[in-house]
């Protein structure tokens, strides 16, 4: 049995399409990922499927549970962990998960084993309020809370937003030991490097799923050629690329900018030199899961 | 019923731990009974009055004595008709009391004489008593003259009644006995309506109810863990403000208390639904705060605290009825001072019981539909 199962669901709110048809499933021990910008709808997502919001058409299951009629048997089952911190920031660590553990009916000596690799991370913080602790530390916590009763599937919504990058590592290396614990989990996030780290990841852009597949077929299914170009002028060469009639994308990636053309790119380089450009670079540059997001955009967009 | 435990365990860690708690429950009471009792003064003393007099005889003299003497007034100055009203302009004087020229001879030879009372009406209860407590002055002077006059003694005096009165259940007038109780009403009213559902939203606005909502916990769970912590505070904050009543101002306690904490008990019910109910509809403490304060001020103002229900025009003792301060404020006065029991309570504890269904459903059906 599929842990999640997603059909046709749609989601409207006023004249905003939240939810445009999302359908997917995730298979039992499956990291899968849902990349998107803000404002995709990957919150709304979560919360249909945690079961705190209606969809307006489409179905959800989890673990084989209706998210409609049967939610009180998932709220039992499903360890969720909302975009905003949603702790008690009066209370301290230790309260936070004691509290979590004892309204579902549990001990956290219980559950002990599932928790200790991150709450001893915590630990050392255990007498000290939530609302105090920082951004990494607080994204824990709230993990071990979600955790703290065995639940069978788990949904993280952007789990490392406002995390440093340190600390975002340290949560997918959590991640990846909880999936060797074979628990599914549903995880949002707007980094594209950390779609790489999931099984499968669902590309998501105001509301519809562009792709769905693993990363690694994600990018190796992406014939588009990609430069990587840089100059001393980078402002005006993003404007002169752009402004190019053979160029089709330009997006600025760290110290290059990542375009794809129809031209040949020496061609392309004796415009800019004749345009003036100095310590021009112009390179092959492998394309990575944001270039197909960019590129898979830009064609979304133009179909609109 | 395990669930409700822990949620309770957690709002009262939560309310202890909060700074402004402690002193709310145990500071506020206090300042409120001392402050209050003691500011909200329905006697009027030392009304300051200006007396112009035109006349400057024996009997004048006698009349300044006699109003002076009663302990209400004090003089502000004697002065001119001109100068005297500037004073009541200027508020420094709260009433005139002007004696005319040949107020002696007017009074002996026409056997009638004429005084003028101006009084300052900006403060109009202020104003009635000032002038009902110089007409009686007046009045008792008016009397004795004329029994002087006559050469009479009090036995041969023509036929006249003396009315002898006594303030029954608060022979001292006392106010503070009246008005303390009714401070109280005020506090639990304050714990009842506005923290409770400030507690309620606080959830909301933190979006930890985002989390809460996502575990077995139910919506009944959740209600009675949020409300029942401030039902015990409340009830106990009304233990502690009697008590301090008690000690500080010696309230009598005509009646048993035990039927003032059965009316608290169900009057809290109220309160409760009513902070439901707003948390219902409201998305930040901000918010509730302020519709609870619109709802409560005008409770309080309408519930014959600090003004008699009975002098409110017909309309607004309507209203009276509908408002559930008014009733406790009624039954505990009437408890502590008059010594009423179940037979004169019962009827207001169903009015209240009533009260805190309707309120309490409406609130628990407007939450399914709005959460």
């Amino acid at each position: 049995m599929e842990p999640i199962v997603v059909q046709n669901i749609f989601k409207q709110f006023g004249n905003v399409s939240a939810l445009h048809d999302i359908s997917f499933t995730v298979a039992p021990g499956e990291l899968f990922g849902l990349i998107g910008p803000d404002g995709a709808g990957k919150s709304t997502l979560f919360r249909i499927l945690a079961t705190l919001l209606l969809a307006d058409k489409g179905k959800a299951m989890v673990n084989g549970l209706d998210v409609v009629k049967d939610y009180r048997a998932i709220r039992r089952q499903v360890g969720y962990m909302p975009g905003k911190f949603s702790l008690y920031q009066d209370l301290t660590v230790e309260e936070n998960l004691h509290f979590f553990a004892t309204i579902f009916n549990t001990t956290i000596k219980e559950n002990y084993d599932l928790i200790r690799d991150i709450y001893e991370q915590i630990a050392p913080f255990k007498t000290r309020p939530a609302g105090k602790l920082s951004g990494g530390m607080k994204q824990k916590l709230a993990l071990c809370c979600a955790l703290v009763h065995k639940p069978s599937v788990l949904f993280l919504d952007e789990p490392t937003t406002g995390v440093d990058p340190v600390s975002r590592k340290e949560f997918w290396d959590m991640l990846q030991r909880l999936k060797e614990k074979n628990i599914p989990i549903l995880v949002s996030t707007p980094y594209m490097d950390e779609a790489t780290l999931c099984d499968r990841v669902a590309l998501m852009q105001n509301g519809a799923i562009m792709q769905i597949d693993t990363p690694s077929t994600i990018v190796s299914q992406f014939r588009t050629k990609i430069w990587a170009i840089k100059s001393n002028d980078m402002y005006r060469l993003i404007r002169d690329l752009r402004a190019h009639p053979e160029v089709q994308s330009c997006f600025a990636f760290g110290e290059f900018l990542h375009v794809t053309m129809t031209a040949d790119p020496e061609e392309v380089r004796s415009s800019l030199t004749t345009g003036g450009h100095t310590g021009l670079v112009i390179q092959p540059a492998n394309a990575g899961i944001e270039d197909v997001f960019m590129s898979l955009m830009q064609a979304q967009t133009q179909a609109v | 019923m395990r669930t409700i435990f822990f949620i309770l365990q957690k709002e009262f860690l939560q309310i202890f731990r909060n700074k402004s708690m402690l002193p709310i429950i145990f500071v506020v009471p206090v300042v409120q009974l001392l402050v209050l009792a003691f500011a909200t003064n329905y006697e009027i003393r030392n009304l300051s009055i200006d007396i112009v007099d035109h006349d400057g005889g024996n009997w004048s003299q006698q009349l300044k004595g006699k109003l002076l003497s009663s302990g209400y007034f004090t003089l502000n100055r004697q002065t001119t008709d001109k100068a005297a009203f500037d004073d009541l302009e200027a508020n420094t004087a709260d009433l005139i009391l002007t004696i005319p020229r040949h107020f002696e001879q007017d009074l002996v030879r026409g056997n009638e004489a004429k005084v003028q009372l101006l009084v300052n009406a900006i403060n109009g209860s202020k104003a009635g008593l000032a002038a009902g407590y110089a007409q009686s002055i007046l009045g008792d002077f008016n009397r004795r003259i004329r029994m002087e006059w006559l050469a009479l003694d009090e036995d041969d005096a023509p036929s006249h009644f003396d009315t002898s009165f006594r303030y029954w259940f608060n022979p001292g007038l006392n106010y503070k006995f009246f008005m303390v109780p009714g401070i109280l009403v005020v506090l639990v009213t304050l714990i009842g309506g506005f923290l409770s559902g400030m507690n309620i939203v606080k959830e909301k606005e933190m979006g930890t109810i985002e989390q809460l909502n996502v575990t077995p916990i139910r919506k009944f769970h959740f209600i009675v863990g949020k409300l029942l912590p401030f039902w015990i505070i409340a009830l106990f904050e009304l233990a502690f403000g009697l008590t301090v009543g008690k000690l500080v101002f010696n309230l009598p306690f005509a009646g048993s208390l035990g039927w003032i904490f059965l009316f608290a008990a169900v009057y809290l019910l109220v309160m409760l639904g009513l902070g439901l109910l707003i948390s219902t509809f409201t998305e930040t403490q901000q918010q509730a705060m302020f519709i609870t304060w619109f709802f409560l001020i005008i409770c309080i103002l309408m519930s014959g605290l600090f003004t008699p229900i009975e002098s409110m025009p017909g309309w607004a003792q309507k209203i009276t009825q509908f408002n559930p301060v008014a009733y406790f404020v009624k039954v505990i006065r009437m408890v502590m001072l008059k010594g009423s029991g179940w037979a004169d309570i019962r009827q207001y504890l169903v009015i209240m019981i009533a009260f805190a269904a309707v309120l309490n459903a409406v609130a628990v059906w407007n939450y399914r539909k709005t959460a």
